[in-house]
């Protein structure tokens, strides 16, 4: 009972950062209905620039650290899509599919001459883990589940409280009709990738805190994040918040079932099966579900 | 410089990658389906094909079984993924191939994991045993030719126009009453019974296998030769895979700064490439012919007037 108490905990920081992804990967889909396959590698990304700003010369502070990542990387975020996606707004849909591939490639080259393809770790200072019960949490975890859960709270705040929030929502409903009312959706559009990679860049850094950093992380994220869009619904935040936490758990769930050295394939396998029984999702829309054709 | 056995040698990869981008060409370029997972299917051919020849089975037999294998289990991702639109067929086979390789990473009794399967015998067919490059190349081109002429029948056929006028607008498609899926399905699953065959040509050429050859960057490169040819275009696709062969091979020979890594180097100019190439080649460098309809003699079309 104790090890399933300890693998929960351990599902639900893992489940935090993946809902942390598949948020910008569902606000991306909400506004363009096109999947972004570089938001993993932007994650990557934004957690090697925590790791350069931190532990390379500069020796900041982690906190600022990682907010100028968040910074740095939705400044990216906003200068892929001018670059690779909006000329290719209108094409036929294999065009930005095949170009969001070539740019994850191109990020994974980057960081990979820049930094190097070994692993790399934060290496902080050991800290004496808190034992609850018989659960044992260190306090990296605890700062990983509290600041996944403000951001979703600030996430939540910016899409329903906000005007840009209701732009964006506007724009992902229906974006001629939002053009119509006089809004600029390329303003919107460009808002949405800067704050979807704020916050992959957020999840990059908090799972590289977690585990580890490696150039190829990010393929790794990109397939989590986007079954946890179609366990929650393609397009829906809170779902894909809801299907981020349910991978985390499943996988680590899983452990106890199968060998560990499945882990990763567990994602995916929920993710197909969720195609055969309800491929909207849980939160998904019915009209959203028009994604099916037949 | 060059010598014979090094051109054998490059020979024999374009005509292996070459089955690869026909049959890819197929899929994405004919049908319009996203799949991210072609190493994948070249891997699940490759392996079948080692397995069962280690067991006694002869060539020929295992690399039907590795086509066989290989369509079927298209077969299976195809049915949850092929109703949907192409964004989930393009996640679910890149899921795919990172299952497969999880699976021949870790099923250690069969695969061997990591280590690989060494000694893979050679392929012979009919008491022919195609033991040395030269000899090997004479197989591979047949292969090739016969994954040619397949594709130029499907393209060339009223079954072929149905696959383009799907990827063209699907909806349409359904209006004129096509069964799309069914359509879309045995595109998918002959494309991946062809990259099956590859993927044995692979193993019995090269006579040892492991879970690194079948990366998804072996799909990338792939996309990124049909998207260069011409999506569609089945001879502009033969061509761009030679010329990208030996791109790739001749930059082995590029001297590098120190510390530079070349895989990397590699992945970077290619990715830039196809980004390039897809926002200002969307059609390729030999684009796909477009279809001219004979006009009806007679002048019956101003009659319509």
């Amino acid at each position: 009972m104790e090890i399933l108490a300890q693998l929960l905990i351990n599902g639900l920081i893992a489940g935090g950062t993946y809902a942390l992804a598949a948020i910008g990967y569902s606000m991306v889909y909400g506004a363009l209905k096109f999947i972004n396959f570089a938001h993993g590698s932007v994650a990557m990304v934004g957690a090697y620039f925590v790791f350069g700003l931190a532990i390379g010369r500069l020796h900041m502070p982690l906190v600022p650290a990682v907010v100028l990542s968040m910074l740095l990387t939705a400044l990216m975020g906003v200068i892929i899509e001018r670059v690779a996606y909006r000329p290719l707004r209108g094409a036929p849909k294999l065009a930005p599919l095949t170009t969001a591939i070539a740019v994850s490639f191109v990020l994974d080259a980057l960081v990979m001459i820049v930094a190097g393809a070994d692993i790399k770790t934060f290496s902080l200072p050991t800290q004496r883990g808190y034992e609850i019960g018989s659960i044992f949490i260190t306090p990296v975890q605890i700062i990983i589940i509290v600041v996944s859960v403000i951001a979703m709270a600030c996430v939540y705040v910016l899409m329903n409280r906000t005007k840009l929030g209701k732009a964006i929502r506007a724009v992902a409903d229906d974006a001629n009709l939002a053009e119509v009312t006089g809004m600029d959706s390329d303003l919107v559009i460009s808002a949405v990738f800067a704050v979807g990679s704020a916050l992959a860049a957020l999840a990059g850094a908090l799972i590289g805190l977690d585990t580890n950093l490696q150039p190829t992380m990010g393929f790794n994220i990109t397939v989590k994040a986007f079954a946890a869009v179609v366990l929650g619904g393609l397009g829906s935040v809170p779902g894909a918040i809801v299907g981020g936490f349910l991978i985390g758990v499943a996988e680590n769930l899983g452990v106890w079932f199968i060998p560990p050295v499945w882990k990763d394939t567990i994602a995916y396998g929920i993710l197909i099966l969720m195609l055969f029984l309800k491929p909207s999702g849980i939160f998904g829309k019915k009209e959203e579900a028009a994604a099916t054709v037949l | 410089m060059l010598e014979t056995g090094l051109i054998v040698h490059l020979l024999v990869v374009i005509t292996i990658y070459g089955i690869l981008a026909l049959s890819l060409n197929l899929i994405i370029g004919m049908t319009g389906l996203f799949t991210m997972g072609h190493a994948a299917f070249f891997g699940i051919g490759a392996y079948a094909s080692a397995i069962l020849t280690k067991l006694g089975v002869p060539w020929f037999f295992s690399m039907l079984a590795g086509v066989v294998l290989a369509a079927l289990v298209a077969f299976l991702i195809g049915i949850p993924t092929l109703r949907l639109v192409g964004d989930y067929l393009a996640v679910v086979t890149m899921g795919l191939g990172e299952i497969m390789r999880a699976i021949f990473k870790n099923w250690i009794s069969v695969t061997r994991g990591p280590m690989g399967l060494p000694g893979i015998p050679h392929a012979s067919i009919f008491g022919i045993n195609f033991n040395t490059a030269e000899k090997f190349l004479i197989l591979s081109t047949i292969c090739l030719a016969i994954v040619f002429i397949i594709a130029e029948l499907i393209i060339h056929s009223p079954f072929g126009r149905v696959l383009k006028g799907i990827r063209e607008d699907e909806t349409a498609s359904q209006a004129l009453g096509k069964n799309t899926y069914r359509f879309k399905m045995i595109s998918f699953v002959v494309g991946c019974g062809m990259a099956g065959m590859a993927g044995s040509l692979y193993a019995h050429y090269i006579n040892y296998i492991d879970p690194t050859s079948f990366v998804m960057w072996l799909t990338f490169f792939i996309i990124l030769i049909i998207m260069l040819g011409g999506l569609g275009n089945n001879v502009g696709a033969l061509a761009a895979t030679t010329v990208f062969v030996l791109l790739r091979e001749g930059l082995r020979f590029v001297k590098l700064p120190e510390g530079l890594n070349p895989a990397a180097l590699q992945q970077l100019i290619f990715g830039l490439l196809l980004i390039a190439v897809t926002i200002f080649l969307p059609r390729g460098l030999i684009p796909e012919r477009k279809v001219v309809y004979p006009r009806k003699s007679g002048g019956s079309d101003d009659a319509q007037n």
